[in-house]
């Protein structure tokens, strides 16, 4: 490990990345539901605080209201927890952001395991599953700092409802470099390998990272593949996985029923059958306790993804 | 426009209705022709609209929370010109425009798409919002059903309306007294109507919703109230023109057969006559 890795939340990256952009972008305004400390759209409020629209703690409205909003020409970002953005407001975000196809973004923070302490009530295994059965819903979970950051600026440079998941753990600054490129709906390959491929999101990607170097010392040759957009999926990049390694591991700290791990278990199924394991929440609640703690808890840190795998190598 | 003009006019919208929901063999006549005078104001006199320009940025806004009763405002807007009469027999049918709850995205004019009840209102709050945003002085229009706001999205949109004192919005309760189950009191009371919204804030005036002096009275008020909201709750009649549908609950999402709608069309001919 290099010494001083950088580490910073995905949602603090929300924040900053809509109070950098908000000059750009007149017309982007942001809306909370009282959780803007949290969700760190607060940052956002400073510097334009007649465009940060503080809705109170009632997120069906504000997702109506951003409704409203959007036919009359703004960009609207609706922040909430996960659980609260795509959970209790999925039959608004259908009804009246994704039918319409209005162009709102949701910046759900707080996603997965990585809560922590709060627990299970508040720990949102389910947005992608929802997100993703929404036609025309563009679902992003980005794995770090410079990650989400390029997804907030790419949600605002498209038309059309969009959903993104950040994480409340500081996680490691894993795309600063120059030769990173962001584009919605293609992935990125980290490290080439032949034997197996994991495909990951979010916080996730990292762990693989470090998964992959132990799997690699053990002489399993592992293809990395980052794929912050989970819909539309990079048929691509994964259907190349699949004939070249074979074995796919997805990994994602949220529910292996309907996220990432099923999307891409389907379009193998469809278009080039491979073994797929799903790493993820196995059909459970999660529970209070620190993320770190939570993650080896449940094998989604480094080493729980590596035991996962050895066990099904 | 005088109110004989008005209450012709009113006549066409609600012949409009029951053909609609008589050709597509179902639909929600009762709630269109209890709101058809409020449709008919709204379209014909109060909102700032063309449709010739749906599309124009400064325009009024309208959103029919009650998407159910779709029929009445395709026929409001059929009778206005966005589009032709005629279409009007192709309501719910496949390919048509005129789907059973608006889409926005099918008919130029339509500001917002609604049936999922009680998320109208917070639509309409965006569209107030973003006219005080940008100091726009368009008026924003929200239509409801009385049993739609046992919805508790309703009352996070009064709320936050109120709150925020939009007051280029006017929220219109059409309260006709019946949803699928009964009365709105057998079902579950959201009386009194009037002093909730008052106490969200709103200003609120109670009216005959089927008498065009009282709702001219009320959408004049309300364009001069400064820092609320506002509530007009218009007490209308269920099924309202056509006899055998007035204040009868089966008729809130029933379409008449051809019998019925011999009926129901020399129901409203007769009215039609009495105008001359």
């Amino acid at each position: 490990m290099s010494e001083e890795v950088k580490k910073v939340a995905t949602r603090q990256s929300y924040g900053e990345a809509l109070a950098e952009l908000g000059d750009q972008y007149p017309d982007l305004v942001v809306l909370d539901a009282d959780l803007a400390n949290a969700t760190k759209t607060g940052i956002f409020r400073k510097k334009f605080p007649q465009r940060h629209i503080d809705c109170g703690i009632a997120e069906a409205n504000m997702t109506g209201i951003a409704a409203g909003l959007a036919t009359c020409g703004k960009i609207p970002f609706i922040s909430s927890f996960a659980m609260f953005a795509s959970g209790r407001n999925f039959e608004q975000v259908r009804n009246s952001i994704g039918y319409p196809h209005l162009n709102v973004k949701i910046g759900a923070t707080h996603a997965g395991i990585t809560v922590g302490e709060d627990g299970a009530s508040h720990q949102c295994f389910e947005d992608l599953a929802l997100m993703r059965t929404i036609p025309g819903m563009t679902v992003v979970c980005p794995s770090d700092d410079v990650e989400t950051k390029a997804a907030v600026k790419a949600a605002l440079d498209m038309q059309g409802p969009f959903y993104m998941r950040t994480s409340r753990a500081a996680s490691p600054v894993i795309n600063d470099n120059p030769d990173y490129k962001f584009e919605l709906g293609k992935g990125i390959q980290l490290k080439d390998g032949k034997d197996i491929t994991i495909v990951a999101c979010g916080v996730e990607v990292n762990y693989s990272l470090e998964a992959a170097k132990m799997l690699e010392q053990d002489g399993v040759s592992v293809r990395v593949i980052n794929i912050h957009t989970i819909k539309p999926l990079d048929e691509d990049i994964i259907l190349k996985a699949a004939s070249e390694t074979g074995k796919i591991f997805t990994v994602e700290e949220a529910t292996v029923i309907g996220g990432l791990g099923s999307a891409v278990a389907e379009l193998t199924a469809e278009k080039h059958p491979a073994e797929v394991h799903k790493l993820g929440m196995q059909d459970v609640f999660g529970e209070s306790g620190s993320w770190a703690a939570l993650l080896e808890k449940y094998e989604l840190d480094g080493n729980g993804i590596y035991n996962q795998i050895k066990k099904m190598l | 426009m005088d109110k004989l003009e008005l209450q012709k006019i009113a006549v066409g919208v609600r012949k409009g209705i029951v053909t609609a929901v008589h050709a597509a063999k179902a639909g929600h006549p009762g709630g269109s022709l209890s709101a058809a005078d409020i449709f008919t104001y709204l379209y014909f006199k109060e909102m700032n609209i063309d449709p010739k320009n749906p599309k124009d940025p400064d325009r009024d806004r309208f959103v029919l929370s009650k998407g159910h009763t779709a029929p009445g405002l395709y026929s409001a807007m059929a009778n206005r010109g966005y589009f032709p009469v005629e279409d009007l027999t192709t309501l719910r049918k496949l390919g048509s425009k005129l789907q059973g709850h608006p889409n926005m995205n099918d008919i130029d004019g339509i500001d917002m798409s609604s049936g999922s009840l009680g998320q109208g209102l917070s639509a309409a709050d965006g569209m107030a919002l973003a006219a005080k945003l940008d100091g726009k002085s368009y008026r924003v229009y929200c239509l409801c059903g009385d049993g739609e706001i046992q919805e508790g999205q309703i009352w996070e949109a009064a709320m936050f309306a109120g709150a925020k004192k939009l007051d280029n919005l006017c929220l219109i309760v059409d309260n006709n007294n019946l949803q699928i189950d009964g009365t709105i009191e057998e079902v579950c009371s959201p009386y009194p109507i009037d002093k909730k919204f008052e106490a969200f804030n709103f200003h609120v005036i109670n009216i005959d919703g089927n008498d065009f002096d009282q709702i001219e009275k009320a959408f004049d008020e309300a364009r001069t109230v400064k820092g609320k909201p506002t509530c007009i709750v218009a007490k209308t009649v269920k099924g309202k023109g056509v006899s055998f549908m007035e204040n009868n609950v089966s008729w809130h999402g029933t379409a008449p057969n051809d019998e019925q709608y011999e009926v129901a069309m020399a129901d409203l001919d007769k009215i039609e006559e009495g105008l001359k």
